[in-house]
């Protein structure tokens, strides 16, 4: 890529943020509308980002609007009709990956606009390979896992540890729940069907490979109650519907420690996904000014890893990771409970984005008409 | 009053004629009358029509591609896929100014979004090549600026380009002043001396000034111009060129013989492969008019071919399906609402005041709770751990082991949508039952009918506009619920409008959504349409 | 001799009563019996139990107690359908999505009759009301009178031998009223069919019946012909009810041969019969109909009793002179006189003398 026009890009935007900042003191919003998923999720950034800023920041208030699973519909409808309500937006990666290719997101310099690690580091270098996206600011890493009824493993059983027990009627008969949508699980299906792992997405990408995964799939379709929201795994488990069923692992957390199941975490094959902030593109430069002050906050390492003390999920900075702690409520160490612990990570996955916005149309047509017949 | 003569019209007392001074009077009552609906006239315009007709608009508009490649889409009129073989030199030119130019404006990756709903992978390449387009343009900036660092300064470019009048208001300018911004204008004859180089430049410094807010006095143009220059300098004779910078381009026209060259279309193959494939190309010229009817087929499971629509592979075919189901079962919820809530309209028409009334509020009480809240309940009462399966295990009519499958399926959908929309179904009933006054039945019977020839023939047939009307809204409801189906209809208890509802907010395919959704608007006019030809639509009430 | 009566009785209400809601008689006590081909109406103001009377003969309500019997047999337990009444409804009750043949059809139908049967007895059914030409239309559009005579037709094409009619002609204007008051009583003595007639119009029911059931209080207060009802009503509601009538209360003074004198509350004294008095000193009722007083002595007993009237009010009505009075207190004091040549006209304020035959004057109880 042409460095020279990147340096010209980031100095500019330095410019245009070093100017809305130093304005910004003077000039800063005193409200902001953070968009979030609702639940436990939301509650974790209130405790560990919003109520510090708010009380640091006398007189600002932040409201909070429940809509990242639509973000990408919402914010392009309201970009269309040209009045931008939000000022922060909590999505997915792939979501954030979308929005920048509308330009509905605006495009962020990490080192400049966020704060570097304790020791200097810069952002770009704490947050490495998770920036998916120019306007990505990631925060956490989440992975999709499978949990499952410990009290329904057949007698005489192992209980399941591999993702290819989920194809495993025999061994392990029962219902099982997977999301309504054919990314992870046509690669799973893949995995249990011989391909090998670095091979998953050349296999994928043809037709053969989609039958071969639909065709797996088949074989425990019978089986499969699809899902569409993510409390509903969860739930599916505590009713005893299902056996297994895919879910977010800090769903199946808050299962297994806060609620009490009996239910156990399966993390073969755990597919790493990201969350993130992304700041709408446009914004009036008072609005722009307040919400980049509190970005910088809200994604410095501690703030970061003080999330961790309400959910179950693994802090986007590198120089978080040391800084875990405990549950705020239980009191349980938090560190072997995240998805990028060493011993639940030994065989991971990582969202591939770039497949997915390519073939994500075509394999969900297939995979609709699958579900459908 | 009037005199009525042979030829003329008939006069009103003053003169005028009788029909002039009849339409005078009644103009008033109509403004009276549209000033009265004009509120809630202007309230459906804007909540309904308007919509209506921006979604009817959405499912064929295509502008995005001939406005993103204007060069390319005229470039690739000429081509014909068949032969087989690639665009020619032209058509990947006019590919590298318009997708940089679509890179520099962020709007390549939205078209590659657009084109990737018809061939899978064009979001990728298109991704790919407004990062990797700069590469071409790099080769031969990087060689006259080899040639002369001021081909890498933004000034002197400026001068060559750019009308000295213009420079000066542009530095004379007080960006905080209350004057607007002195509009770009390009050098007089430049345009005969390097026509594509002024283009491009102009380009560049429009953009800059509107976009970017920066003046293309400090700034250095994009690679794009120095391609551009490139390929004038091989192709006009400049040196009859005495305008500013005139030495600096002459120097450059001199040198441009020993440049190393990059074709652009080795430029793309570079970049991505995929550029050597036709279907590529062909999809871009397909979809280069400004409406498509794409996104129709595609609701109808058909695509565009070169030989014409035609169906999709059977296993990408999903639309006909789900229509189909969807109107099998909004029947089948028509039809159980039906069963349902005659004999409950019935007992409220003839239940005394008082009780009626407490009825009434039982029949109503579902519309106080919130839909997701019932859905939910019957989510719990019908799954396998459910309290209809444990009673029924604890019955001992049902084997532990086989527990019935009641939810995530089309019986789930059904039974959830029945108790749902069945107030609709029962309030119409009811207001056109209250109606038929007892009279009738005790008629019946006096003549010597028995209970069921009097309600058959007598009570039956007039309760039917009742039937219809709450027939009429139970099934136009139906069709289009998402909710329910969403969550309790599994994959083979789900609608359309779930597919429309994912295509909205979900893969963002907007177009094809409209698509659907005037399809499902059409059907139910159809429907309408047939309902009012075979049952008559005066035949439907909503009670009196 | 209830026996002998109830023996050749068609009709018969024994000691029926109806409540609806277990805590007031709606029909009290009901005792009623019909003779085949009488033409009865059941009159009485709303809510006296009329209307109950004629739904349970119908067998639209059922008899809380007592038995209703047709020809002999109980019907208590037999649904209205296989009852074979006729009957005509308040509104008609013509079944709007049928046209009037098929109205007239329905009841043939139910009865398994055949087409061309069928068709001959709509013919003659639609003819006997003189409507022949109009089969093919819907009850909609028709005009009131219309309705009511397929009302009718419909009511009497299967041939039914009690026909019962709830308040038939309610909704028709006093022309039409009348006329069809006159058909609907030809057709009955006509067809010999027996007919219960339920209305609160008076002189409906006085025009049209063989004999009429006065209904006061769920009770029957008078069953008499039309005549008898009038001229010698038994006690002070029918008196008021039926006809127009003037009252003068007072207390009985002696009773002799046949006759009682009452001295009214002002001291005057006057003649009168009897009727359910029995006692002097017991309060009552005086009843005069106002075409019976007279104004002209000379038409007069010479010993009748006279008494003393002020003219409050004269109207003139053509045919009649209608003159309020003020007599022993009431105000309300009217007398009928014929507009004959030699009649005189009454002036208001005049003073004069009124009297009547004493049977014209009859004592009933007191309220």
């Amino acid at each position: 890529m042409n460095t020279t026009k990147k340096l010209l890009a980031c100095t500019a935007l330095t410019v245009a943020a070093g100017a809305a900042f130093a304005a910004g003191h003077g000039n800063m919003a005193d409200s902001m509308t953070l968009v979030s998923w609702g639940g436990a999720y939301q509650n974790s950034q209130q405790k560990a980002y919003v109520e510090p800023y708010l009380a640091m920041n006398e007189g600002v208030s932040a409201t909070w609007d429940e809509s990242s699973a639509e973000a990408v519909a919402k914010l392009r409808a309201m970009n269309e009709a040209g009045n931008v309500t939000w000022d922060l937006v909590d999505v997915v990666a792939s979501d954030a990956i979308r929005l920048c290719d509308e330009g509905l997101a605006m495009e962020i310099d990490h080192d400049e606009m966020l704060a570097p690690a304790p020791d200097g580091t810069d952002a770009s270098d704490d947050f490495g390979d998770l920036i998916v996206s120019d306007c990505f600011i990631p925060q956490i890493v989440y992975s999709t896992t499978f949990g499952y009824r410990t009290d329904m493993v057949p007698e005489g059983v192992d209980a399941p540890s591999q993702i290819c027990d989920v194809f495993d009627l025999e061994t392990y008969p029962g219902k099982r729940a997977l999301e309504r949508r054919p990314i992870n699980n046509m690669e799973w299906a893949l995995l249990c069907d011989g391909v090998a792992k670095d091979e998953v997405y050349d296999v994928l990408e043809t037709d053969e490979g989609q039958d071969r995964a639909l065709a797996k799939l088949d074989t425990i379709k019978d089986e499969v109650i699809w899902w569409s929201a993510g409390a509903d795994t969860p739930q599916l488990l505590a009713d005893g519907e299902i056996f297994m069923g895919s879910t977010y692992n800090g769903r199946l957390f808050s299962v297994i420690e806060e609620q009490d199941q009996p239910v156990g975490m399966m993390w073969d094959a755990q597919v790493f996904d990201l969350d993130g902030w992304i700041i709408p593109a446009d914004l009036p430069e008072d609005r722009l000014a307040r919400v980049m002050d509190f970005v910088r906050f809200a994604t410095d390492t501690q703030r970061l890893a003080d999330q961790a003390k309400y959910i179950s999920y693994g802090p986007a900075r590198e120089s978080s990771a040391p800084l875990v702690s405990t549950h705020a409520e239980l009191g349980i160490e938090m560190a072997p409970h995240m998805p990028t612990d060493p011993n639940n990570a030994e065989n991971t996955f990582l969202y591939n984005y770039e497949f997915w916005a390519d073939y994500r149309d075509d394999i969900d047509a297939k995979f609709q008409a699958w579900l459908a017949q | 009053m009037s005199d009525t003569t042979d030829t003329g019209p008939v006069l009103a007392a003053d003169g005028t004629p009788l029909k002039k001074s009849l339409s005078r009077a009644l103009r008033m009552q109509k403004v009276r009358a549209l000033m009265l609906i004009a509120p809630l006239l202007i309230f459906v315009l804007v909540t309904f029509i308007a919509p209506i007709v921006d979604m009817l608009f959405r499912s064929v508009e295509n502008q995005i591609v001939s406005e993103t490649l204007p060069r390319t889409t005229a470039a690739l009129e000429e081509w014909d896929p068949d032969t087989g073989e690639l665009p020619s030199d032209e058509v990947f030119e006019a590919a590298y100014y318009d997708i940089f130019i679509a890179a520099e404006r962020k709007l390549h990756t939205r078209l590659g979004t657009r084109l990737n709903y018809e061939q899978t992978g064009v979001s990728s390449l298109f991704r790919k090549s407004g990062r990797g387009l700069d590469d071409i343009g790099e080769v031969y900036q990087d060689q006259f600026e080899d040639l002369n660092e001021n081909w890498d300064e933004a000034r002197p470019w400026a001068e060559l380009m750019s009308d000295p009048d213009w420079i000066a208001a542009r530095e004379a300018w007080d960006e905080d002043g209350a004057a607007p911004m002195p509009t770009y204008r390009l050098q007089s004859g430049i345009s005969d001396v390097l026509p594509r180089t002024a283009e491009a430049y102009r380009i560049f410094a429009e953009f800059t000034q509107r976009e970017d807010e920066d003046s293309p006095l400090e700034e250095e143009p994009w690679s794009m111009v120095h391609t551009a220059l490139f390929q004038d300098l091989t192709e006009q004779d400049v040196s009859g060129y005495t305008g500013p910078q005139a030495a600096m381009l002459q120097g450059a026209a001199g040198a441009v013989g020993e440049f190393e060259t990059i074709s652009f279309r080795d430029g793309f193959v570079e970049i991505d492969e995929d550029w050597l494939d036709p279907e590529v190309w062909q999809t871009i010229q397909t979809y280069s008019p400004n409406y498509t009817t794409g996104y129709f087929l595609n609701a109808v499971d058909m695509q565009k071919t070169p030989d014409g629509p035609a169906l999709r592979d059977e296993d990408e075919r999903i639309y006909g399906l789900l229509f189909q189901r969807t109107m099998f079962m909004s029947l089948v919820i028509t039809f159980s609402c039906i069963l349902l809530a005659y004999p409950v309209a019935y007992l409220l028409s003839t239940l005394p005041m008082r009780k009626a009334n407490l009825l009434m509020i039982l029949v109503l009480l579902p519309f106080w709770t919130s839909l997701l809240v019932r859905t939910s309940a019957w989510k719990v009462m019908l799954q396998q751990q459910g309290v209809i399966n444990d009673v029924l295990v604890w019955l001992g009519l049902v084997a532990d082991e086989s527990r019935l499958v009641m939810i995530n399926n089309q019986f789930g959908t059904i039974v959830a949508m029945t108790h749902i929309l069945l107030p609709f179904m029962i309030l119409p009933m009811y207001s056109v039952m209250s109606t038929i006054p007892p009279s009738y039945v005790r008629a019946a019977k006096s003549l010597g009918a028995s209970n069921w020839t009097a309600f058959w023939r007598v009570y039956f047939p007039q309760s039917v506009p009742g039937i219809g009307a709450g027939s009429i809204l139970v099934f136009i409801l139906a069709i289009g619920y998402y909710i329910t189906p969403e969550i309790v209809g599994g994959t083979t208890g789900t609608f359309i409008s779930n597919r429309i509802a994912y295509h909205i907010s979900s893969s963002l395919n907007w177009g094809l959504a409209a698509a659907l959704g005037t399809l499902l608007l059409v059907v139910v006019l159809g429907l309408y349409w047939a309902y009012d030809r075979i049952v008559g639509i005066d035949n439907v009430k909503l009670g009196g | 001799m209830a026996d002998t009566l109830r023996n050749d009785a068609f009709v018969a209400f024994e000691r029926v009563q109806k409540s609806y809601d277990g805590e007031t008689l709606v029909v009290k006590d009901l005792n009623l019996d019909m003779p085949k081909g009488e033409f009865l109406t059941m009159l009485g103001p709303s809510g006296s139990g009329k209307t109950t009377c004629l739904m349970m003969l119908a067998g639209f309500e059922t008899a809380t107690h007592g038995e209703i019997k047709l020809d002999g047999v109980s019907i208590n337990n037999i649904p209205p359908h296989k009852r074979g009444i006729g009957m005509v409804f308040q509104n008609y009750a013509l079944f709007p999505h049928m046209t009037v043949a098929e109205n007239l059809s329905f009841p043939l139908e139910v009865r398994g009759l055949g087409k061309s049967e069928r068709e001959g007895k709509i013919k003659r059914a639609l003819d006997m009301v003189q409507m022949g030409e109009f089969g093919g239309r819907r009850p909609a559009q028709l005009s009131g009178g219309q309705q009511q005579r397929i009302a009718l037709a419909r009511a009497l094409v299967f041939e039914p031998e009690l026909v019962l009619m709830d308040e038939p002609l309610g909704a028709l204007d006093k022309q039409l009223r009348e006329h069809m008051q006159f058909e609907i009583t030809r057709l009955a003595h006509e067809l010999g069919i027996t007919t219960v007639y339920v209305t609160h119009d008076q002189t409906e029911a006085l025009t049209m019946s063989d004999r009429v059931a006065v209904f006061n209080d769920g009770r029957i207060q008078q069953l008499a012909p039309p005549d008898q009802l009038y001229e010698s009503p038994d006690n002070s509601f029918v008196a008021q009810f039926i006809g127009e009538n003037n009252t003068l209360l007072g207390t009985v003074k002696e009773v002799k041969g046949g006759y009682a004198l009452v001295e009214l509350d002002d001291g005057e004294v006057i003649d009168c019969k009897p009727v359910n008095v029995s006692k002097p000193g017991e309060r009552t009722l005086v009843s005069i109909r106002p075409e019976r007083v007279e104004i002209d002595k000379s038409r007069l007993h010479p010993d009748a009793h006279l008494l003393k009237a002020e003219v409050l009010e004269f109207i003139y009505m053509g045919d009649i002179f209608r003159t309020r009075l003020r007599v022993a207190g009431n105000e309300d004091f009217v007398i009928k006189t014929r507009n004959a040549p030699d009649q005189k006209r009454l002036r208001p304020g005049e003073t004069i003398e009124i009297g009547w035959l004493p049977d014209d004057c009859r004592a009933l109880d007191a309220p």
